[in-house]
């Protein structure tokens, strides 16, 4: 670790796995409510259960992002933080008002939790993915402001890099971004519009900066590839992400009462979307190719390379199947969405997290080279059992998504399966994809348990200045 | 003077210049499938542009090309005259920004935007989307023309001047395929 304040990541990192194997624990709860509709009703009905999924996972990865630039801001930036205090009362706030809010939507309802919350003041809940009541979304907005304000004055006292000023330009627009979620319009096409400023905005535009700049810096740190080589491409990556993501944000506009042009614009762009997750595969392995050491964090090297190439499939690929107008026509808000966001979210944000912890923390754990070959090894099992078990699931629900598309959507009316009768015929996928997941937390348990294995990885014996620097 | 064979300008902004193309292809292909399903609208939507308007600008931007080409040529080469060539390019292609200009307010004034039909959905859309990759270049000639002022060097890096000169051909490129197909072809 080359500045000490670097070490303020840490509790990020382990709140961020926390929160991580939560969302997973009540993952499972709603792959099980999907096929046994009544499983722990009245207590966690399925919607709470699926707020408290998908809040977890936009909180921790958050916590994530947060980690990763206390941690490298201050590396590349070559000065330490502004204000490590600031950083460290902010995670208090942060944690517990995440925890409080989990809280909240456990034990109350949601009408009461936003009585309790008094959101008749400033009416901002009940929006999916937005489910924060109205003092816990001003309590993110504080966090962030200040949280920006910290690694922004770091940034600007010293070292100018790309990684920081593409991170930082990404940090900012996700706090900008979030504004949007306190305005509430009651005609529902706005309303709808700027919830999508928020959603799209982020994880089609914003979050992607803030992925390709923890990616370049990885591939600095682990290929000791030239700077400027990597720098050039993340620009180029950032300016397709850009170039893509902001007019393709169209393609959440086709059927909620926009005009028309939508259809082709939101087409055209999000069918580009796909190029700078491309890229970014060819960015890693061409890295990787051209590399002057061989760091022995083998573990860290594979998240690298793996979120390139699940990103890609997962936002990519699985993204452009159903993003052309005349597609979604049909495959609008079907499981086909589903496996869409799971391996998208898992693969360029999870990983990407993922990556960052596996470099940074042996080294806050006073392993500058890695874990040792033992806990790395268990690391890999872990990458593997989740990444391939988040294949499965996302090939699950695109069969079930298929098949729903089929029965319920392309007859003709009068002649298609209503929709409770469709999720009966397709409950085999969901019965599979429950198995899936019951592994991909086999492989979380295997990954967080390569944290508790002693031993360091041992100090490259030609290249050691090398592999240090 | 002899040089070994080498991609003018940085790698990076050829492959942005490939993917802007994309884009671009993109949207000319969605406009060809759209004319074919609907060619009445998209022939009456075609009369009511400014041919003549079209043709200036599509030679105001050749000509600024051709400032460009013959600017960074000069300038690679070490001949004065780099600046001038520039600011008289940025000059021309006012020309074209003054022209899509005045045909929006024509258009506009007539009752056309973006949400009319589908044939002005591309119009506008691809003109305008246009309109603004000319703006950023124009900003690319002026940022090249300032640095040109500066005393000429033997190791002076050409790299900037080439990859400013790339971007505004593949602007004038694109313009090229825009012209003939919304103010042109039947």
């Amino acid at each position: 670790m080359k500045y000490q304040s670097q070490a303020v990541a840490k509790p990020y990192f382990i709140f961020a796995l926390i929160l991580f194997a939560g969302q997973i624990l009540f993952g499972l709860i709603l792959g099980l409510q999907y096929v046994v509709g009544d499983f722990l009703f009245p207590e966690i009905p399925f919607n709470v259960a699926r707020m408290v999924h998908t809040n977890l996972l936009i909180v921790w990865l958050l916590f994530g992002f947060m980690g990763a630039t206390y941690w490298l801001v201050p590396e590349e930036a070559q000065t330490e933080l502004h204000s490590p205090l600031l950083a460290k009362v902010l995670f208090w706030v942060f944690a517990v008002a995440g925890t409080l809010t989990i809280l909240g939507y456990l034990s109350v309802d949601y009408a009461t939790l936003a009585d309790l919350t008094y959101n008749n003041l400033l009416p901002t809940m009940g929006r999916e993915f937005l489910e924060q009541p109205t003092i816990t979304k001003i309590g993110i907005a504080v966090v962030a402001v200040g949280f920006l304000y910290n690694v922004g004055v770091t940034a600007l006292k010293g070292r100018k890099t790309v990684v920081n000023i593409v991170l930082m330009t990404g940090l900012f627009g996700l706090v900008v971004l979030w504004l949007f979620a306190f305005y509430n319009p009651s005609n529902l096409t706005l309303d709808k519009y700027f919830w999508w400023f928020v959603v799209h905005l982020w994880v089609e535009g914003v979050w992607e900066l803030i992925m390709g700049a923890i990616l370049a810096y990885i591939l600095i740190k682990l290929t000791g590839v030239d700077r400027e080589v990597i720098e050039k491409w993340l620009y180029v990556i950032i300016a397709m992400a850009l170039i893509s993501g902001i007019i393709g944000t169209g393609h959440h506009f086709f059927w909620i009462g926009p005009p028309e042009y939508w259809l082709w614009l939101g087409s055209v762009f999000s069918a580009l979307e796909p190029l700078p997750f491309f890229m970014m595969v060819l960015f890693a392995f061409n890295m990787v190719k051209r590399r002057r050491r061989n760091h022995p964090n083998k573990a860290a090297l594979l998240w690298a390379l793996g979120t390139s190439v699940m990103a890609f499939l997962g936002a990519g690929v699985w993204g452009f199947l159903h993003t052309l107008a005349p597609v979604n026509y049909y495959t609008h808000g079907s499981q086909i969405t589903a496996a869409h966001g799971h391996m998208a979210f898992y693969g360029a944000y999870v990983m990407i997290v993922l990556t960052i912890i596996s470099y940074a923390m042996p080294i806050m754990r006073g392993r500058p080279y890695g874990n040792s070959a033992t806990a790395q090894a268990m690391e890999i099992w872990g990458f593997w059992l989740m990444t391939l078990s988040m294949v499965c699931i996302t090939l699950f629900l695109t069969g079930a998504g298929v098949l729903q598309v089929w029965l319920q959507r392309m007859p003709d009316a009068g002649e298609a399966l209503s929709f409770m009768a469709t999720q009966d015929r397709i409950a085999l996928f969901y019965w599979m994809r429950l198995v899936a997941g019951a592994f991909f937390m086999g492989g979380l348990v295997v990954y967080l348990g390569s944290f508790l294995i002693k031993g360091e990885a041992p100090e490259p014996a030609l290249e050691g200045a090398a592999a240090r620097a | 003077m002899t040089r070994p064979r080498y991609l003018p300008g940085d790698l990076a902004v050829w492959l942005l210049i490939l993917a802007e193309l994309a884009v671009f292809a993109l949207l000319f292909v969605g406009f060809a499938v759209a004319r074919a399903f609907d060619p009445a609208t998209f022939a009456a939507g075609r009369a009511e542009l400014h041919p003549g308007v079209g043709l200036a600008s599509t030679l105001s931007l050749i000509v600024a090309s051709y400032l460009v080409a013959t600017a960074t040529v000069g300038y690679r080469r070490g001949r004065d005259g780099t600046a001038v060539r520039l600011w008289l390019a940025l000059l021309v292609s006012l020309a074209y920004t003054l022209g899509k200009l005045w045909e929006y307010g024509q258009l506009y004034g007539a009752g056309y935007h973006l949400g009319s039909d589908t044939f002005f959905m591309f119009y506008f859309f691809l003109t305008f989307f246009h309109f603004l990759h000319v703006v950023v270049g124009q900003g690319v000639l002026l940022a090249l023309a300032r640095k040109a002022r500066r005393p000429w060097q033997d190791d002076r890096d050409t790299n900037a001047m080439e990859s400013g000169a790339c971007y505004w051909h593949m602007v004038d490129l694109v313009w090229l395929a825009l012209f003939p197909l919304l103010y042109v072809v039947a």
